[in-house]
């Protein structure tokens, strides 16, 4: 065996799924992790909370994904990448547990590429179009201020998988929130034109911030974070008017169908397909 | 037993000796990924790996590359399990790992922040310092927080005017 020769290396001798490159049938990411479902907990529940956290996870990730060659400066394409990269991570844990607990055996391609725009439960600000680079960011704010609120929370879940999954994406989500709220106060506080823009996209993002919380109160947390960030910025409180309706009943703006077409459109042309 | 013994040592330090695939120059037990070797009464090796972030693209190699080392080793059974908790943290870069990565031009990290409670957001410029592990010196900046892997950050050195990488603390 030689190091030098990765897809050699790769595919002698060992598991027949253990994969790295692009497709479906990736190994699964929990491979190894004790499934057992304590006592006590709901199943279902347990399972409709993974995919709910999972589901903007992904959603989020794609939509970073597109900034990719369009971002202003290539240290900020690599950087949403990154961040995408972390929450698509997160997914696929997350996704691995539900398809343990809700008792149907499925794996993270089957929630991934084979659901439809009704079944995601993500709520609607992860799938809006990404505008211009200020709403991008006003929106990483509110959705990572809200996430780390939450997985600091949930890495005290009495299902020690859920609970592993979230005090490591705490980590992760910590740098996202610091990098959202940094471009937003050198927006906010920077030329005529990127003030106008930031304080738009703070008013488009709020009316999404109430669909955010549902299970555990972290609204207080949440809204003096965007408090601190906004003031430091400059800019005005938004209202935060909630709209009706609700990302988490599966209900979803247009924008999510055409999004999940381009995620899913290879898995589903070619099912089981491996490469 | 003293058979078992050994081979239970060697298989630990066969497992140990697998380089990571994005920082070659680090094997996983300098990465500190690889939480433990054992070896079942059965004679089945148990490795166990820890994701170093969550998106990790390289974990499925990792996992790969120590069951074909113990395998070519002559450890016919190997398993290797997935450990979540606790979570991988920049501390666990052992010193040796921290040496190899200044010696190949990545700034190693400083220690992970710790605390109970809500992380705090910090708005004010607190930057700690960064040697620049090509010249020393701590005239430094950070470029981007993100870079080509997932545990590093950009920075650039003022005084030899050198980018250089920086292992981010976790």
């Amino acid at each position: 065996m030689s190091d030098d020769h990765v897809y050699l290396t790769l595919a002698e001798g060992h598991e027949d799924d253990a994969r790295w490159a692009y497709g479906t049938g990736f190994e699964d990411p929990l491979h190894g992790v004790d499934t057992t479902v304590p006592e006590g907990i709901d199943a279902g529940e347990l399972a409709a909370l993974c995919v709910a956290l999972a589901d903007d996870a992904l959603v989020s990730a794609q939509r970073l994904a597109e900034w990719i060659t369009r971002a202003p400066e290539l240290e900020e394409e690599v950087a949403l990448a990154n961040i995408g990269l972390d929450l698509l991570g997160q997914a696929r844990l997350l996704y691995s547990r539900a398809g343990q607990v809700d008792g149907t055996g499925r794996d993270e391609d089957a929630y991934a590429y084979f659901r439809d725009a009704g079944d995601f439960r993500n709520v609607r600000l992860a799938e809006l179009p990404n505008a211009d680079f200020a709403f991008s960011i006003a929106r990483l704010l509110m959705l990572s201020s809200w996430r780390l609120a939450h997985f600091e929370r949930l890495a005290s879940h009495p299902d020690p998988v859920l609970a592993a999954i979230a005090a490591k994406g705490v980590k992760e989500l910590a740098y996202h929130r610091q990098y959202a709220a940094e471009w937003a106060v050198r927006l906010g506080d920077g030329t005529e034109e990127s003030h106008r823009r930031m304080r738009r996209a703070q008013e488009q993002v709020a009316p999404y911030l109430g669909e955010l919380f549902t299970a555990y109160d972290v609204r207080d947390e949440v809204v003096a974070v965007l408090r601190q960030v906004t003031e430091a910025a400059g800019l005005p409180m938004p209202v935060y008017r909630p709209l009706p309706g609700s990302g988490r009943d599966g209900e979803h703006t247009e924008h999510l169908a055409p999004l999940l077409a381009e995620l899913q459109g290879v898995a589903r042309a070619h099912p089981e397909a491996t490469w | 037993m003293v058979t078992t013994l050994l081979d239970a040592r060697r298989a630990r330090h066969v497992a140990e000796q697998v380089p990571d695939p994005e920082l070659p120059m680090l094997t996983l037990a300098d990465l500190g990924v690889l939480r433990g070797v054992e070896l079942t009464e059965d004679g089945t090796v148990v490795a166990r790996l820890t994701p170093t972030y969550s998106g990790c693209p390289a974990m499925a190699e990792m996992r790969a590359d120590v069951a074909a080392r113990l395998r070519d080793a002559g450890y016919e059974r190997v398993e290797i399990r997935t450990v979540m908790d606790p979570p991988w943290t920049s501390d666990w870069i052992t010193p040796a790992g921290r040496r190899k990565l200044a010696e190949h031009g990545i700034a190693p990290p400083g220690p992970a922040p710790r605390g109970a409670g809500p992380v705090p957001l910090v708005l004010s410029p607190t930057r700690h310092t960064v040697s620049c592990p090509r010249c020393g010196s701590a005239d430094t900046e950070e470029t981007s927080r993100f870079a080509a892997t997932s545990c590093k950050a950009l920075w650039r050195c003022r005084a030899c005017r050198e980018p250089f990488e920086y292992v981010k603390e976790i």
